[in-house]
């Protein structure tokens, strides 16, 4: 037995050894690696979203803002039974079907600690409510967030845009860890265009966690860095005066200021609350948005395509003049019509009897049809392609805005490419009247103006006057000068301006009755798109009365003032509509008869009908 | 020194009394006393960080060692003839009540395994603990040792019974120890190597068909054992996290109350069955082997009880009480160090929990009152 417990001592004494062995193993052989591997179980870098710069425009009225708002956070880990806990919340706090899936579908992609949104913006009542009851509901907590704001709702929404919830395709773009804390990102406008200035950088707090991953205390703090702030061209106070002009209509207007390039008003209607976004819009309010045959989403002065129609005439007749095709005194006879040679077909002018006798003054005063069918006719496609792309036509102005089309200049190259046909001599007739297969935007048409204003002088139309960093100093940015417009005979500008005034002054001019009772000199050219081909030339005082509201033709003008020192260019396009001459008249009553002084100043309180946000 | 001073006392001729000292007239043997209070004060001082210092936890642990010892003690005062003829009748005992915990247990952590009486619930299978070798040690006792296999068969059903009941339960750390128990009262009455050998063989040929009679989750286990990353996140989690704890300890530790695998809970039953992780991320190698240390000083006096001890009787069960002792903590520390598959064994005096603890404190009371109730016999 003495021998038993002898042997059962060295079974011992070896069974010990290779636990010492094991431990000196781990403890002295590996100990680096499992150094290693438990600091890296509870040291946790948590991103901290950057504050998102705020949008100004030009005069520092704030157009975009960051509201702190209180939310209703669920840290679903705590929380023993959702359904019955969201049940009884129900009870307490309106909680709507679209809130709940929003919740539901959240948490699918969510750690079970992390805390989700329940309900965003809650009301200054409800948080007290919820305070009140608070010791029943464990794991739901009220938290303070930044929500962006649009105090503007409807205005700007075109330009600025909005942000929304990151999707899968958008984080493929992005750098995934500078976004690791955010909540938004650009979706449209500048607020996408300017995603990176706005956005600045994740800052991070190094936290100690336990294994549930949830955070015991901050151990260091890495600032991140905060968006840029943007300083716009527009005038807010102009945009919301063309905006008010425009209301109930379908249209667009950009208006520049012609020396600098920037655009002081960017208004496209009808237009959509950019705040429903943010949040996240109901699937009831995107569709209303979406199904409107209105199309409110779309941004009609950078994505929408119109025939220019009678407003290429002055472009036409500059290149006209300057390359010796006509002389200012060169008359034609238009008998309401116009014919190629061996061909019967007619091309009508608007004016069923004709004009008469015109030089291309007149022509341009009257809009005289035939005279451009003929000019064109001259000039050759070629020609007048190369006069209308270096007005900036059939290419993008380069605006800071994104997907801006370019719309279409046509040639005989490109009908072939696009339409699978050849050009016909047609073709170029009708472009001499801006009809056809010409497009442009509301925004090329207001660049080609300033550049009329300018005589020659290209300045790239832009939204951003600088930025600026918080304490940081304001960084403006620099107008980008384009290739200039020189003629032969610098005169010959004096003529097309003279002509665009006789529009607005002479009895003769299309617009003439919107001219009356000026205080400022102005410079403009109407022009009426035909939606459906109709036998004749449709008038271009012609209400349309009897044919289909969505069948009326768009009407155009452009125009800038005052004449010798031009403050303000614009296009405006109304679809279906001929109140384009009358809103631009209120426009440019607006921007230039202002007493002087007050037009600088906006009020800085905008008119929001947005719930107070609560303490 | 003490033990030396001891021997000094014990070759000393008795004046009048029956005892040669007063720790021995209260039956108290002050070395194996003072080798536990060392290892329970050890055991606090983990304890202490591994349940991220909670008084609540550390009142407990205090009141059920205070008790445990208590147990301890009064055992002791029975002398091993006592215990003798009452192994026959607490095996029995044991057996009903494990039949009962079958039938109608309190299920405690996904096993039946506890007795519910009243205020303290009960393990009626840490009375097996005892009853198994006190039943076999009392059975070999009438023979001449060392024992032939036809005696050794009969002690056969003696530890299956119990532990087939205890593993039903099921809780295999249990299991294995009454198995082991049994086991070394056969090993120490002197069964012949030979047959030890045969057996060992056929257990080893017998492991497949085991493979089908184990739990789902103790095939994961041993499954997990052979290789943790196979499950990182659920039972490999346990002791891949176990080794993180002990690895980053190093040399001397990350001091006590640092260590951050326990206190932020990566560590899983750190206050239970993995304490001695804690002990190696805070105290390192140098606190890991010292911790063994004590355990060994208890092991090596309880083979000199063994040695000492005057009768077969109190020969087997003071040995099989040493070396189940032993078995436990090996058991525990290879689990948690990852050479032995993770089964559910506390560490003992340093683990929180009670009802292995009250039955470990009275082994060690056998364990006294087999030193202390030997007669004076010269030799």
């Amino acid at each position: 037995m003495t021998l038993r417990t002898l042997q059962a001592l060295i079974a011992i004494f070896f069974l010990i050894s290779l636990l010492i062995i094991r431990l000196a193993y781990l403890q002295i052989s590996k100990h680096e690696l499992y150094t290693t591997l438990s600091t890296k179980n509870w040291l946790d870098l948590v991103p901290i979203e950057p504050t998102r710069g705020l949008i100004y425009d030009r005069h520092g009225v704030l157009l975009a803002e960051n509201i702190s708002v209180f939310s209703l956070d669920i840290i679903p880990y705590q929380v023993s039974n959702i359904n019955h806990t969201l049940q009884e919340l129900k009870k307490i706090i309106l909680l709507s079907d679209d809130e709940l899936t929003q919740f539901q579908r959240q948490r699918r992609q969510h750690r079970r600690f992390d805390e989700i949104p329940l309900k965003l913006r809650l009301s200054e009542e409800e948080v007290l409510r919820f305070a009140e009851h608070q010791y029943r509901f464990p794991g739901i907590v009220i938290k303070a967030r930044l929500m962006r704001h649009y105090p503007f709702n409807n205005s700007f929404s075109h330009v600025i845009g909005y942000v929304g919830r990151i999707n899968t395709q958008e984080l493929n773009e992005i750098d995934e860890t500078n976004y690791s804390a955010s909540h938004y990102i650009g979706k449209t406008g500048l607020e996408k265009y300017y995603e990176d200035e706005l956005h600045g950088k994740v800052g991070y707090e190094e936290v100690e966690t336990d294994a549930s991953g949830k955070s015991l205390r901050v151990l260091k703090n890495i600032k991140g860095i905060p968006g840029k702030n943007l300083h716009l061209t527009l005038d807010a106070k102009l945009q919301l005066a063309i905006e008010s002009a425009l209301a109930g209509q379908r249209g667009a207007v950009v208006a520049i200021e012609p020396a600098s390039g920037q655009v002081i008003a960017m208004v496209s209607e009808p237009s959509f609350n950019p705040n429903l976004f943010v949040s996240g819009i109901s699937q009831k309010d995107y569709q209303a948005l979406t199904t409107s045959p209105d199309r409110p989403l779309y941004n009609r002065a950078v994505h929408g395509l119109y025939p220019p129609a009678s407003t290429i005439k002055p472009f036409l007749a500059l290149e006209g003049l300057d390359a010796g095709f006509i002389r200012p005194t060169d008359t034609i006879y238009d008998p309401g019509w116009f014919q190629l040679p061996n061909n019967s077909r007619r091309y009508n002018d608007w004016i069923h009897n004709g004009h008469g006798t015109v030089n291309v003054s007149r022509a341009i005063t009257s809009s005289c049809d035939v005279f451009f069918y003929r000019l064109a006719t001259d000039m050759g496609i070629d020609h007048i392609d190369d006069i209308l792309t270096e007005f900036g036509f059939g290419v993008p102005s380069g605006i800071d805005l994104d997907k801006e089309l370019s719309g279409t200049v046509a040639s005989p190259e490109w009908k072939r490419r696009v339409k699978g046909v050849s050009w016909y001599k047609g073709d170029t007739v009708i472009t001499g009247i801006g009809q056809g297969f010409m497009q442009v935007t509301p925004l090329q048409l207001a660049a080609a103006t300033a550049t009329l204003a300018n005589r020659g002088h290209r300045v790239m139309p832009h939204l951003l006057l600088g930025t600026q960093m918080p304490n940081k100093p304001y960084q403006a940015k620099q107008p980008i000068l384009q290739d200039q417009i020189v003629l032969e005979d610098e005169k010959t500008w004096n003529i097309i301006i003279k002509a665009m005034q006789a529009v607005v002054d002479s009895p003769q001019g299309t617009a003439y009755r919107f001219g009356l009772d000026r205080e400022y000199t102005l410079a403009g050219k109407t022009g009426t798109a035909q939606i459906i081909a109709k036998r004749g030339r449709p008038d271009e005082r012609d209400a349309q009365t009897d044919i289909p509201d969505r069948l009326k033709d768009h009407h155009l003008f452009i125009a800038f003032a005052p004449v010798d020192h031009p403050q303000i260019a614009l296009a405006i396009i109304t679809e279906n509509s001929n109140h384009a001459v009358k809103t631009a008249r209120k426009i440019f009553d607006f921007y230039l008869t202002q007493p002087s002084g007050t037009k600088r100043h906006v009020d800085r309180q905008p008119q929001t009908k947005t719930q107070k946000t609560a303490p | 020194m003490l033990i030396d001073s001891l021997k000094q006392k014990l070759k000393k001729p008795p004046h009048d009394t029956r005892y040669r000292t007063f720790w021995q007239s209260i039956h108290i043997d002050v070395t194996l006393l003072a080798f536990l209070l060392l290892l329970s004060f050890a055991g606090f001082f983990i304890l202490y960080s591994a349940s991220n210092q909670s008084p609540r936890i550390i009142e407990w642990q205090a009141l059920k060692l205070a008790l445990a010892f208590g147990v301890m003690l009064t055992v002791a005062q029975i002398s091993p003839a006592t215990l003798q003829r009452s192994a026959p009748w607490l095996f029995a005992m044991g057996l009903i009540l494990l039949l009962t915990v079958l039938i109608m247990g309190h299920t405690g952590k996904g096993a039946q395994r506890w007795l519910n009486l009243g205020i303290l619930r009960f393990q009626p299978a840490e009375i097996m603990k005892l009853a198994i070798p006190m039943v076999l040690a009392w059975y070999y006792h009438r023979i001449a040792l060392p024992i032939t296999l036809k005696s050794a068969l009969a002690a056969v059903p003696i530890i299956l019974i119990p532990a087939f009941l205890t593993a039903k339960q099921p809780d295999l750390g249990t299991a294995i120890l009454l198995v082991m128990a049994g086991a070394s009262v056969l090993f120490l009455a002197g069964l012949s190597s030979r047959i030890i050998l045969t057996l060992g063989a056929c257990i080893a040929v017998s492991v497949p068909f085991a493979w089908y009679i184990l739990h789902d989750y103790q095939r994961q286990r041993i499954l997990t054992f052979l290789n943790p990353e196979r499950d990182p996140l659920g039972s490999g989690y346990h002791i891949i996290q176990s080794k993180i704890a002990i690895g980053s300890g190093g040399m001397f530790g990350k001091g006590w109350l640092n260590g951050t695998q326990s206190n932020l809970q990566f560590l899983p039953e750190h206050a239970t069955d993995f304490i001695f992780a804690v002990c190696g991320e805070e105290f390192g190698f140098a606190g890991s082997v010292l911790l063994i240390i004590l355990f060994m000083l208890v092991v090596l006096r309880g083979l000199y009880i063994t040695v000492h001890a005057q009768d077969t009787f109190s020969r087997l069960v003071a040995g099989s009480i040493t070396l189940t002792f032993f078995v436990s903590f090996f058991i525990n520390m290879g689990m948690v160090t990852g050479i032995l598959p993770v089964v559910g064994v506390p560490l003992p005096l340093v683990s929180y929990g009670g009802s292995s603890m009250v039955t470990m404190m009275a082994s060690f009371g056998i364990l006294m009152s087999v030193q202390t109730h030997r007669k004076l016999v010269t030799t």
